[in-house]
């Protein structure tokens, strides 16, 4: 049984193809990375699952998504609960401008979800989860934007599965940190795997031979190889996998 | 010799740049200085007329009058000097242009040679007299004393509730009908546009494609560039009639016109600055929001309007100054009555309109002169209140992001 299933999906910005015939399934419980060089298609594809790029005028999407066997491009999918379910977390970290608790009880609030007593226990629990307790249980009053880059992006993480989603999305999410930061979210993607089926895009090699289980190379909105983290970065069967790896383009 | 003329030319021009800006400057201090010193005096003068005296009979003990009590005394509000703490018998009013009801036209001659001996004996012989006469038909040995009437000052300026600045014998100069007037058609204005600026600007800024909005910000734009004399003539001719008889009121001039036309004239004001800020949120918060699973209006209220609040606050507040500064519009719709308003559907007159509407009739240098003056200065430190404002929140607004 596969948590994430695409089926032959294209994908147009306007005229222009941005993704050809792509096809993979992803088992629940993994770390799948999305690797390529810039405007290969991968941002596009991963913002496919929560229907982010629905808010892209002209855009035209051909093909199926399956989430947990559901075709979440058919018609009558309630676009609010699906996005509930399939929690993103974006490239450079972006709190609300809200108290550091409000940022994480946002989900369940929009979710309509009321009860004080719950929303604590859920906020303290989730922050926990992410490791950003002990830094932040004196302040949770104060504003987001007073904490660093780091703790910001692991409260971004923390609003993301305050509202308990089967898949993370992750979009290229420590780009904008230092390595010691990036080194704490990448222990947590670790950590999460147990509980939710994670997606990640990221340009930085290193990362996805860290983190994930599966890689999958996208070259020109095409999906060229999808294996093993360590069959891709060891023994590649496609000879341009191969020269993106090793640093030859990209 | 090639860098000596470069150097030359590039202090030419940085010297003329220096002196444009040293000139503005120079003009807007100016202007200020100009307009505090002719407002200023205002304190420094009598209420009563120059050239003008008020006498009583020296049997009266009363000294000092305030021109309000001078006033009440001449509109017959005031009929017994027990009532300002003098005898208890009743006033007798005496004005000059009176005398002929007491002497003849011999004795007070045919070019008023007469008259400083007449009104001499009269007051000599009416004990309960007060009389308003010019002061060259004062006689040299006047048998009554000379009322000492207060400068005015500023409790009368900004607590006195009557603003008759022509009146005779003693003008009254309480601004506080035409600040209230002010305030009160701009609070109103406000409570329209802001709720129907806000949800303009929110829809241009997330709900609107691409299309509609550009047809729609050139036109609201526009709305800006009317002059507000058209304004005033539409308020006058559509707005006025149709206030009279929705309300059914005697006249439509009323501070509700006055509200909705200024209200109209701070819709491009508030829209554009307010849509600004709203476009201006991050994509990224927008788009972080709609994954959370919140619906489109979801994000607009609790992350979008949040986010942009500063700017949409300074949009209103300029909103604010544009309508309390607004002159021509406003003279046209609100009736100009100087009275403390009760309700938005009486006249109101606001500082502007004041200004505006009396400042020629205004002898040059007078009393009347300078306590317009004075208004345009009141009027002058709301504005610079409200502009410091919304610097203070547009700073605040740039130490919220970073």
């Amino acid at each position: 049984m596969y948590n994430i299933e695409s089926k032959n999906v294209d994908f147009f910005y306007g005229a222009s193809q941005a993704l050809k015939n792509i096809n993979i399934a992803i088992k629940p419980n993994t770390v799948t990375a999305l690797i390529g060089p810039s405007g290969c298609g991968k941002s596009t594809y991963l913002r496919l699952f929560n229907r982010m790029n629905d808010l892209i005028d002209n855009t035209k999407i051909s093909g199926q998504v399956l989430i947990d066997g559901e075709d979440i491009y058919a018609k009558g999918v309630n676009v609010d609960s699906l996005r509930k379910k399939v929690g993103m977390v974006f490239q450079k970290p972006n709190p609300f401008p809200k108290t550091i608790f409000e940022n994480v009880a946002y989900g369940l609030r929009v979710n309509g979800i009321t009860d004080k007593k719950f929303i604590e226990e859920r906020v303290e629990t989730t922050i926990k989860q992410v490791v950003l307790w002990d830094e932040v249980k004196d302040k949770l009053k104060k504003s987001a934007f007073e904490l660093s880059g780091g703790q910001q992006q692991r409260l971004c993480i923390a609003r993301a599965l305050a509202i308990q989603p089967s898949v993370v999305l992750m979009d290229e999410p420590t780009s904008a940190l230092d390595p010691i930061s990036t080194a704490k979210v990448e222990e947590l993607i670790y950590e999460l795997k147990t509980k939710y089926t994670i997606v990640i895009v990221t340009h930085n090699m290193q990362q996805a031979g860290r983190v994930s289980d599966t890689t999958a190379f996208f070259y020109m909105g095409e999906l060229i190889e999808h294996d093993t983290t360590k069959t891709i970065f060891t023994n590649p069967k496609i000879e341009r996998t191969q020269n993106y790896i090793t640093g030859r383009f990209g | 010799m090639k860098t000596f003329y470069k150097k030359f030319s590039e202090k030419f021009i940085e010297g003329l740049l220096m002196l444009s800006g040293t000139i503005t400057s120079l003009t807007v201090v100016l202007i200020v200085f100009f307009l505090f010193k002719e407002g200023l005096g205002v304190f420094d003068k009598k209420p009563v007329e120059e050239g003008y005296v008020i006498a009583l009979s020296k049997s009266n003990p009363l000294k000092t009058l305030s021109s309000e009590q001078i006033k009440n005394i001449y509109d017959q509000k005031i009929t017994h000097w027990s009532e300002i703490g003098g005898k208890p018998d009743s006033i007798i009013l005496f004005r000059a242009e009176d005398i002929s009801n007491f002497y003849s036209d011999e004795e007070i001659g045919e070019n008023f040679e007469g008259l400083s001996t007449c009104i001499n004996r009269l007051v000599d012989s009416l004990p309960d007299i007060i009389a308003f006469f010019p002061k060259k038909y004062l006689a040299k040995d006047f048998k009554g004393h000379e009322l000492t009437v207060d400068k005015v000052s500023l409790k009368e300026f900004f607590g006195g509730k009557e603003w008759f600045p022509t009146a005779q014998p003693s003008a009254q100069l309480g601004v506080l009908p035409l600040i209230l007037g002010t305030l009160w058609v701009s609070l109103g204005a406000i409570l329209l546009a802001l709720p129907l600026g806000l949800a303009a600007a929110i829809f241009m800024s997330e709900i609107a494609k691409d299309n509609v909005r550009r047809i729609m910000k050139p036109l609201i734009e526009l709305l800006a560039g009317i002059p507000s004399v058209v304004y005033g003539f539409f308020g006058l001719v559509i707005i006025v009639p149709l206030i009279q008889k929705t309300f059914n009121l005697p006249v439509g001039e009323t501070g509700l016109a006055g509200s909705i036309i200024l209200g109209i004239m701070a819709l491009p004001t508030i829209i554009t600055i307010s849509e600004d800020a709203m476009r201006n949120t991050p994509r990224a918060m927008k788009e972080a929001s709609l994954a959370l699973g919140a619906s489109k209006w979801q994000t607009i209220y609790k992350v979008v309007i949040p986010y942009s609040i500063s700017g949409i606050s300074a949009g209103a507040i300029l909103g604010i100054g544009r309508a309390i500064g607004e002159t021509m519009a406003v003279l046209m719709v609100t009736g100009n009555a100087a009275v403390i308003p009760h309700s938005i559907l009486e006249p109101v007159r606001t500082i502007p309109a004041t200004i505006a509407a009396e400042l020629g009739e205004a002898p040059n240098g007078g009393l009347h002169y300078q306590a317009l003056f004075a208004l345009g200065c009141i009027l002058f430190l709301i504005t610079l209140f409200i502009n410091l404002a919304v610097e203070f929140i547009s700073n605040r607004k740039q130490h919220n992001k970073h």
